[in-house]
């Protein structure tokens, strides 16, 4: 390691509502690998759009190379040598990788795009990172690991001093981590400066030189790798006291039936060999990080995307689902954690929402029968509490709480027995999280039977009877909430099977 | 956080009965009276009885495109295959009768038929195999045009004349009662507006297609069959260029192998304007019989003015444009 190259002291910053970087440190050297580590939410990524500028700070200092700077936007940071490789690659497909490596500045010739230049430039780039890449080749064309090697030959061309790695391994193979980890060692070897965000506790062991670690926006401490054990950076991780009180002992009455059984589910990358059992009464909690395959598990089990193989049991019978038309036949119910997009049709009323998935209870012959539609819309905007001027109300004109409890009225109107709740209060403010946090216990009491993603620690140790953990598509733990802690949750997400 | 988090309109557009009826339309019906008297003071001539007739005759076969064709829109989809199509269907009926000697009744169920094929050729095309409905209808949209020159042998077919023994079928159009001749097919298309706006609004086929257009895929999650009714809104599209091909024969002598290729773009362009949006979700019936009538309006009106077919369609052209900013506006509002 040399000497220090940028240092972020006390940066804070705050989004309405949301403190996201509460005086947060970070200090990265010439010729190290600096890994920054944390939870979904701790603020890694926020911090980073500090960095490059995609955010303004509302306080601490930035120093760079000796001066203190502050960006406007990622164009300044990348001029002065700072990028940020993606996990989502922005790609243009259909242009050529060289095409790519240099949009923006193409190198001209009498006023035409010089694409021998340019070809030529790509190719010293790749020299230089010793990887074998066709710059005239369609970006379309090269696996996901090449294209990530476009990014960083990218980052390169731009005389990057410090380059940040946001989760690049999440979509690659071992072959093609093993080269990427070669790459970086390159790059620390020609003294740059690496900071790398990343959940996969082997990987930071291997290829990092310090950790610093995140929680909930706040700067928990930097460890040198070599000098700390995976425990150490998993409890500080996840050291964080729980203002709500999670459940120590399951609700579930002894000897419930399996209403829904599982069996050895595939579907693609994301789900492989799930199997699982949900009994009448439970919540049954999915942990995981940010694309354990916990939503994919969930859209598969419920017909929204083609599975590969796996055997579905409702209430001991063998059932087959292809489309959610026949998820819903089984009474099963799917919220969606992108409310807007899959989950409520946000221009219609509230009414129309409620029985979407009912409609023919409502029918008077071929007709729908308004009056009818509108007393059971009422009736679940009383039950669940739902603030709306009327049941005529548009969808997008309520906030983001009372349209997930529009959503949850369209699959008890249905009379579901099993709902799947994907990331239920996400977007939801903290007083109509506690509301929906009453209305699953509620329901659970009637007889109802939930399957609970949630990428939040708390509330998965507060909701859960049970709880399944999954890493990268494959479940990785069961725990009973009697014996779940944050630590064994945390060790089950973070192991790579 | 509760009542007061919704949004609000101004005074007018949150008039109960301005929100019944919907501002579009009373702002297209405003245009409508507008355009209908300046017209009449503008041109002794338009006043006539005869060319109010006129106006009519030759608004029935957009109109009911129209309407089949907002129920595809409204899913976010097009028909474009309905111009070519309602020529085709005609030529294959009349050409039943002129060279196969059959009845007109039989011509007329034939017209119907071929179209409800067409109709749903659109709608596996669309919904089964999920090809981009432009793409799909503009493609049979060049199938109905060669496959009614084929049937045809290239011939316009000619439906037999009104007074004729087998011309009984124009009456349905227009009622020639000696001394007055009635509008008998404006009764009709009122009361197929009425229907399809009761089964856009009311019925499940109505309600899913409005569903789809507004979020296909929050619709399929909710457990519908997605496929079914999207297909069944370019049946509806198909069946009405079916009644149209019906009115087009009726009201014109002949019928001519490889034309209709632009009547379509009346016939959305109507409903636009009715304010049917073309990214789907929201659309009226009414509001496309209104549209297409301000269409008409101008084709017919512009030239007792005497300003010739060129200008009528530059400012048909210009009055699209105002409704689609219109549409652009409303969405913009949304989000």
């Amino acid at each position: 390691m040399g000497e220090v190259i940028l240092t972020m002291k006390g940066i804070d910053k705050s989004f309405p509502g949301v403190h996201a970087l509460d005086h947060v440190d970070l200090e990265v050297r010439k010729g190290e690998v600096h890994a920054l580590m944390g939870e979904n939410g701790a603020g890694k990524s926020t911090l980073m759009k500090v960095l490059t500028g995609i955010y303004s700070k509302d306080e601490g200092t930035i120093t760079y190379e000796g001066r203190e700077i502050e960006f406007t936007n990622p164009r300044e940071a990348q001029d002065a040598g700072i990028v940020i490789v993606h996990q989502e690659l922005n790609m243009m497909g259909h242009l050529t990788v060289a095409q790519n490596i240099f949009i923006g500045r193409e190198p001209m010739k009498g006023g035409l795009i010089d694409d021998g230049k340019m070809n030529e430039e790509a190719r010293k780039l790749f020299g230089m990172l010793n990887i074998e890449i066709d710059p005239t080749e369609k970006m379309s064309r090269l696996t996901v690991g090449k294209q990530q090697m476009c990014e960083i030959a990218k980052a390169i061309s731009h005389d990057a001093k410090v380059i940040v790695f946001d989760e690049p391994s999440a979509a690659l193979t071992e072959a093609e981590i093993e080269e990427l980890f070669k790459i970086i060692r390159d790059l620390r070897a020609k003294e740059m400066g690496i900071v790398y965000i990343s959940h996969r506790m082997d990987e930071i062991k291997v290829i990092t030189d310090r950790v610093t670690v995140m929680r909930d926006g706040g700067y928990v401490g930097t460890l040198v790798t070599a000098e700390s054990t995976k425990d150490d950076i998993i409890n500080m991780m996840v050291g964080r006291v729980i203002y709500e009180d999670p459940k120590t002992q399951s609700t579930v009455k002894p000897g419930a039936p399996v209403v829904l059984k599982v069996e050895h589910l595939n579907a693609g990358k994301m789900v492989q060999d799930v199997s699982f059992e949900l009994h009448k009464g439970e919540i049954l909690g999915f942990s995981g990080l940010m694309g354990a395959g916990r939503t994919e598990t969930a859209r598969a089990l419920f017909g929204a995307d083609p599975k590969e193989s796996g055997e579905i049991y409702v209430n001991g019978e063998k059932v087959e689902i292809k489309t959610p038309m026949d998820a819903v036949k089984c009474g099963i119910g799917y919220l969606s954690e992108d409310r807007k997009r899959f989950g409520i049709v946000t221009a219609k009323t509230v009414a129309e929402n409620t029985t979407m998935a009912c409609l023919e209870e409502y029918m008077k012959g071929i007709f729908i029968d308004s009056r009818r539609e509108n007393e059971v819309a009422q009736k679940y905007v009383d039950d669940l509490k739902t603030k709306t001027p009327g049941v005529d109300q548009l969808v997008v004109n309520l906030s983001g709480g009372n349209q997930q409890k529009v959503v949850i009225a369209k699959w008890l109107a249905k009379n579901c027995d099993i709902l799947i709740f994907d990331e239920p209060t996400r977007g939801i403010d903290v007083g109509a999280k506690s509301e929906i946090y009453h209305l699953m216990n509620e329901l659970v009491a009637e007889g109802k039977s939930i399957i609970m993603i949630s990428s939040e620690m708390t509330e998965i140790l507060r909701m859960s009877d049970r709880i399944v953990v999954m890493c990268e598509g494959k479940k990785t733990g069961e725990i009973d909430i009697a014996e779940a802690t944050q630590e064994n949750i945390m060790h089950a997400a973070t192991l790579r099977k | 956080m509760m009542a007061n988090n919704v949004k609000k309109g101004n005074a007018f557009t949150e008039n109960p009965i301005v929100r019944a009826i919907g501002t579009q339309k009373i702002v297209v019906v405003a245009v409508l009276i507008i355009l209908f008297g300046f017209f009449c003071i503008a041109s002794p001539a338009f006043r006539q009885y005869s060319t109010i007739l006129s106006i009519m005759d030759y608004s029935y076969y957009t109109t009911l495109m129209a309407i089949g064709v907002t129920f595809c829109l409204i899913t976010g989809g097009v028909d474009l295959s309905i111009g070519t199509g309602i020529i085709c269907y005609g030529l294959l009926g009349g050409f039943l009768i002129n060279h196969k000697g059959m009845p007109v009744a039989v011509g007329l169920l034939v017209t119907l038929l071929a179209a409800l094929v067409i109709g749903t050729l659109n709608g596996a095309l669309v919904a089964i195999l999920e090809l981009p409905p432009f793409i799909a209808t503009l493609c049979t949209m060049m199938i109905c045009r060669g496959l009614g020159s084929i049937a045809t042998g290239g011939l316009s077919q000619n439906w037999p004349p009104a007074g004729s023994e087998q011309g009984w079928f124009r009456s349905i159009f227009k009622l020639d009662l000696g001394t007055i001749k009635l509008p008998l097919g404006f009764v009709w298309v009122l009361l197929l507006v009425i229907l399809m706006s009761v089964v856009l609004n009311k019925t499940k086929v109505g309600r899913y297609i409005i569903a789809i257009g507004s979020n296909k895929e929050a619709t399929r999650l909710s457990g519908v069959n997605v496929i079914k009714y999207q297909m069944s809104a370019y049946i509806i599209s198909g069946f009405f260029a079916g009644l149209g091909a019906i009115a087009y024969a009726a009201t014109f002598q002949a019928i001519a192998p490889g034309t209709g290729a632009g009547l379509e773009l009346d016939a959305i362009g109507g409903a636009i304007i009715g304010g049917t949006s073309m990214n789907g979700g929201s659309g009226s019936v009414a509001g496309t019989l209104l549209g297409v009538f301000i269409m008409s309006m101008l084709k017919t009106g512009l030239p007792f003015i005497g300003l010739q077919a060129n200008w009528q369609q530059i400012i048909t052209g210009l009055v699209l444009i105002v409704a689609v900013y219109i549409d652009v506006l409303k969405n913009k509002k949304m989000q």
